[in-house]
């Protein structure tokens, strides 16, 4: 996979989201750089760090009272911090996609799940209903759902978890988009599903040569799945390398993150817990771009 | 006594051509202040028989029971003061517009404490929340932290019984790891009984004793935690599980599931 300046559909550079707080300011991610090719860009980090927030602030999804700022998040040379409201919505979901961490939760509650599909299907590709259904229900077989006929037809609330993930994983594909930031995407599948549902979005990359950005807690499966990580620590990305070196890396906050996890191979009476040192927090941030 | 027990448990949704049998003929025994571990295929039914122990599927048959008490069509007060449950999605479960010292406030009042403001203060510290998250609001949270609410509000009353729905599948690593010795520790003070969701291996292999396997509905197989480690088992669904966790477990690129050589 070649990588470098113009190769890159994204890049970003001095990220802030604010949220003004009884206490103050608080600032959830505090200026970050990355850029973003055609390959799965891992982020990784604690809970609270800032992943979801660095996300949403890239389709300036964050709810007000929440600031975002940045020098530039240029999307294949436009800057995105310059749109407007309204050409930031042609931007969401046509050329950046967004599967959020809490997948029921963007869907309409009140609408069944393969409907939701077939409406965003249709807005993209502006077909008839009956060729909208069929192409949805190739769409829920495509992430493996079984009994898509059923499925279809389900409201939220009737879905299982991991079928509200690969749901979500469905739509969001639709538009063909060229960016997909997933957050926590397979969360809650377990390792077979789990790998199934990779494989489609790296075919995505691979064959379509899009942009992932893969937002998990879980190390391993970034160290396998990604070409590259940026490891976040309260706002700041803190240590960057390369996917599949993840377990050599060196700063003690990711070493305290691979030395927490549970192994089935190898248990333990006690986990070992992150010390964390104050001092991390005032370590400049590293930049992600290449 | 025994802390849960299940024979022979049907669950299922919808009537006529539209009837989903979610759950068939599950059995689980977990003896008083055990912990056993479901996992599964997604969509195989581990949530429905936590749902359906906890009264909120009423489209049942077969044989419940807890702490010796078998179980009808409703639940009283007195059975969520002894079972509580941590919900897989930690979005829907919290309400958007109360604030932390309210959802668990409410909690506390609803089962008759007094010390609620003492109590409030130990539960957000137990689950590692500091003092000043007791008046956010759940939108003001991340994934992990509403999760961290979730299973203080479950910790409120004091319960003998903890149904977990994947209570670590949307922590980091390091918070999973602080709930899951907290969960240890919990259990060993207090004789808590378990049954937890997970489609971790390594984090049901690290809580719970037994686990039962689940795949289209059916208990496939149900065996030690020492067996599974030890790869002794005989449904192909088991061992395909096993041995795509331990592939993915290893990280060092030398696992079969590395997507790019
Ligand atoms: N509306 C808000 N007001 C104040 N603080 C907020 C608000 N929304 C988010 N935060 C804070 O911003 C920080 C970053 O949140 P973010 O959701 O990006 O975390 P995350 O890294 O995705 O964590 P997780 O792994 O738990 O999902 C958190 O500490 C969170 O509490
Ligand atoms: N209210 C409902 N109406 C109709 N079908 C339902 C309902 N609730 C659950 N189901 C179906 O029952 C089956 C089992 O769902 P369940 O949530 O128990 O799965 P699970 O094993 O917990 O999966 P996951 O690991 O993905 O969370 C699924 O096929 C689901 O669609
Ligand atoms: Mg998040
Ligand atoms: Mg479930």
């Amino acid at each position: 996979m070649t990588n470098g300046a113009d190769n890159n559909l994204l890049e970003i550079q001095d990220l802030w989201v604010k949220f003004p707080t009884r206490s103050g300011i608080f600032d959830a991610v505090r200026g970050i750089s990355f850029s973003l090719g055609r390959e799965r860009l891992g982020i990784v980090g604690e809970s609270g760090s800032g992943k979801s927030m660095t996300g949403r602030a890239i389709l300036r999804l964050i709810r007000p009272p929440g600031i975002v700022s940045a020098a530039r998040i240029d999307l294949e040379g436009e800057n995105l911090m310059e749109l407007s409201e309204r050409q930031m919505r042609s931007v969401r979901g046509q050329r950046i996609s967004m599967i959020m961490q809490d997948p029921k939760f963007s869907l309409n509650p009140v609408m069944r799940v393969g409907e939701q599909i077939s409406e965003a299907y249709r807005l993209h590709a502006n077909t008839s209903k009956a060729a909208a259904k069929r192409k949805s229900l190739e769409m829920l077989e495509a992430v493996k759902i079984r009994d898509p006929e059923r499925v279809y037809s389900l409201f939220p609330h009737e879905v299982s978890g991991g079928m509200g993930q690969r749901i979500m994983i469905a739509m969001m594909m639709i538009p063909d988009p060229k960016i997909l930031i997933a957050d926590e995407p397979t969360s809650a599948l377990d390792v077979s599903v789990q790998m199934q549902v990779l494989e489609i979005m790296d075919n995505l990359v691979r064959d379509r040569g899009m942009g992932l950005i893969f937002i998990s807690h879980d190390l391993n499966l970034v160290s396998a799945f990604c070409d590259r990580v940026l490891i976040m620590y309260a706002g700041r990305v803190i240590e960057t390398c390369r996917a599949d070196r993840l377990h050599e890396a060196k700063h003690p906050y990711t070493r305290g993150l691979l030395n927490s996890l549970p192994r089935l191979d190898a248990p333990v009476e006690r986990l070992e817990v992150l010390k964390r040192d104050p001092a991390w927090r005032d370590e400049d941030s590293i930049s992600g771009q290449t | 006594m025994s802390g849960i027990l299940i024979d022979g448990l049907n669950v299922w949704f919808g009537e006529h051509e539209m009837r989903v049998d979610a759950v068939k003929g599950a059995s689980i025994s977990v003896p008083e202040g055990g912990s056993f571990g479901l996992v599964g295929e997604s969509g195989s039914g581990k949530s429905t028989i936590l749902r359906a122990l906890t009264g909120l599927v009423p489209t049942w048959n077969g044989y419940m029971e807890v702490l010796g008490t078998p179980l009808g069509a409703k639940r009283d007060r007195s059975f969520y003061r002894k079972v509580q449950m941590v919900f897989q999605d930690p979005y829907a479960s919290l309400h958007p517009r109360h604030s932390v010292d309210q959802v668990l406030g409410e909690t506390l009042s609803l089962h008759g404490f007094r010390d609620i403001d003492a109590r409030i203060s130990k539960l957000l510290d137990d689950v590692g929340l500091g003092a000043s998250f007791r008046f956010r609001y759940p939108h003001q949270l991340s994934g992990g932290q509403r999760q961290r609410v979730a299973i203080a509000r479950a910790l409120a009353p004091e319960p003998q019984i903890l149904l977990l729905d994947e209570p670590t599948s949307a922590l980091d690593v390091s918070v999973q790891a602080e709930i899951l010795n907290l969960l240890s520790d919990l259990r060993k003070e207090r004789n808590l009984t378990y049954l937890m969701v997970s489609h971790n291996l390594a984090v049901v292999g690290h809580i719970c004793s037994s686990i039962a396997v689940m795949q289209l509905g059916e208990i496939v197989e149900t065996l030690s935690v020492e067996q599974m480690r030890a790869q002794e088992t005989q449904h192909p669904y088991t061992k395909h599980l096993l041995a795509s966790s331990l592939g993915a477990i290893k990280g060092d690129g030398s696992g079969a599931d590395r997507a790019h050589g």
